[in-house]
């Protein structure tokens, strides 16, 4: 099985690793560039805990192949937090005690940042379809929307 | 597995032409891998078609209909206000397809093309008229997309064939078109009725009209007979209760947990009557 050479941009950094075709974005960030903090969760598009973005677009990275991501850039729960200073959707999930295990944390966090991103001030209704691709098994969802709300509204105050 | 990345369809087609073993084409893979990962099919030769110049592009057909990209994600159906105001029905189909997530990746042909008879995208398309465009070994050739599936998993293209793009019909005046599904849930499910209508109005009566079905047959299917139920009517109740029950004979469901036969077939008459409304709605100008 011959390896194909992958060079990407992840969080800004330029890296460079060698992928069998057969294997996925995920397998690749956390096996070859030891970024574990997106997690496989079932392999199979269903819980999200593996989002990342792709060109600015949010991606299962268990559902792209580690060689579509050559020439692109990925963007990761690890390059969310600027240097010790927490981004204020990860504040707010501790505040909220919007986790317990923490497995769906990462994927979460990653696809909120890109709804607010998109749309600045979702509602409720907004914010529940936009991560309905995002499994909890422990929290019931309720703080984590809590969590999302809070930190759209003190994004929104900030840019004000 | 040997992974390529040709750079025109051409040379997509005389790789798939050349392949000896088992052959996929890649689009947004929310297939493919999954059935890769889960050993189901493991391809000898993968063919990502996302390097091919234009397979991103949703553009403005001479005739004023559209041509969409093999690689054009359900993501960027939404976003393009031109699409969505031509052909609402297609784009609401492909925007049902999985979470925001899955959304960034499927495409409309990979949808088509993975065969399943409860994709959401393919009745709407049915529905609009739309077709294929083929590039294979010989040439390029067109087929309407009621044509494409011909049973669970398996599409009319032939060896070394792949699509080149969607083409869909300029919309022209006073039309509109609708998909509704059922599912258990409000996302993240499969199909368990799909039902698409495109129709065309001389005031309030209908002219012209497409019905399909998802869901409810080994392939989605064209519904001629529901569409003669609404053409010349006004969409009045005798006329919605002919289509509901001519949408309803139409089918041959499976049986399954997830909806009876007799719960399947009910359900396509009740969503097409649902449906032909909101097609009507649109072409009458309403924007929801
Ligand atoms: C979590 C999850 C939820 C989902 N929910 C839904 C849902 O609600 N409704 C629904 O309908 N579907 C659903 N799907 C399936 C849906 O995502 C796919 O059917 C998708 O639309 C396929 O498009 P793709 O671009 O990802 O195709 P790929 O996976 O890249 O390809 C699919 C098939 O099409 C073939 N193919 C691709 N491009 C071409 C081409 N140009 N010419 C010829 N053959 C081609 C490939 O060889 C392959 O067999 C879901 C999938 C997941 C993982
Ligand atoms: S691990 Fe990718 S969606 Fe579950
Ligand atoms: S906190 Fe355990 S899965 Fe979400």
């Amino acid at each position: 099985m011959s390896k194909v050479h992958v060079t990407t941009s992840v969080n800004g950094d330029e890296v460079e690793f060698l992928a069998d075709p057969r294997e996925t974005l995920l397998d690749c960030l956390r096996d070859h560039i030891g970024l574990t903090g997106s997690k496989e969760g079932c392999g199979t598009g269903d819980c999200g805990a593996c989002s990342v973005t792709l060109d600015g677009t949010l991606v299962c990275s268990c559902l792209v192949l580690g060689v579509e991501a050559d020439g692109k850039r990925v963007e990761t729960i690890e390059g969310m937090a600027d240097g010790a200073e927490l981004h204020p959707l990860q504040r707010k999930f501790i505040e909220h005690a919007a986790l317990q295990c923490g497995f769906c944390t990462p994927g979460i966090l990653v696809a909120a940042k890109k709804l607010l991103e998109t749309n600045p001030n979702p509602t409720e209704e907004e914010v529940r379809y936009w991560l309905a691709g995002n499994l909890c098994r422990c929290t019931g969802y309720d703080k984590i929307i809590r969590a999302v709300m809070d930190a759209a509204a003190e994004l929104r105050q900030e840019a004000a | 597995m040997r992974y390529h990345t040709p750079t025109t369809f051409e040379d997509a087609a005389q790789l798939a032409a050349q392949a000896k073993g088992l052959t996929r084409f890649l689009a947004g893979g929310t297939d493919v891998l999954v059935q890769l990962r889960a050993g189901m099919v493991q391809p000898d030769d993968l063919i990502d078609l996302k390097k091919i110049a234009g397979v991103s592009e949703i553009t403005r057909t001479d005739d004023g209909g559209w041509r969409i990209g093999v690689a054009v994600p359900g993501i960027a159906l939404g976003a393009h206000e031109g699409l969505c105001a031509d052909w609402p029905g297609v784009v609401e189909g492909m925007e049902l397809v999985g979470s925001t997530q899955i959304q960034g990746r499927a495409t409309l042909t990979g949808n088509l093309c993975n065969g399943s008879p409860a994709a959401d995208s393919v009745p709407g398309l049915v529905a609009a008229g739309a077709s294929v465009e083929i590039t294979g070994p010989g040439g390029t050739r067109t087929l309407p997309v009621e044509d494409v599936p011909v049973s669970p998993g398996k599409t009319a293209l032939k060896a070394g064939e792949l699509i080149s793009a969607i083409l869909l019909p300029p919309r022209g005046e006073n039309a509109g078109d609708a998909y509704l599904r059922f599912i258990p849930r409000t996302e993240m499910d499969i199909a368990v009725v799909g039902s698409a209508v495109s129709l065309r109005l001389d005031g309030d009566t209908v002219t012209e009209a497409r019905v399909a079905l998802g869901a409810v047959a080994p392939t989605v299917k064209l519904v001629p007979e529901a569409a003669d139920a609404i053409i010349g009517t006004t969409l009045d109740e005798p006329a919605l209760e002919a289509l509901a029950k001519v949408a309803s004979a139409a089918c041959s469901p499976i049986d399954d947990k997830r909806g009876t036969v007799a719960f399947r077939t009910e359900v396509a008459g009740v969503l097409t009557k649902r449906a032909a409304l909101i097609a009507k709605a649109r072409a009458k100008g309403d924007t929801a």
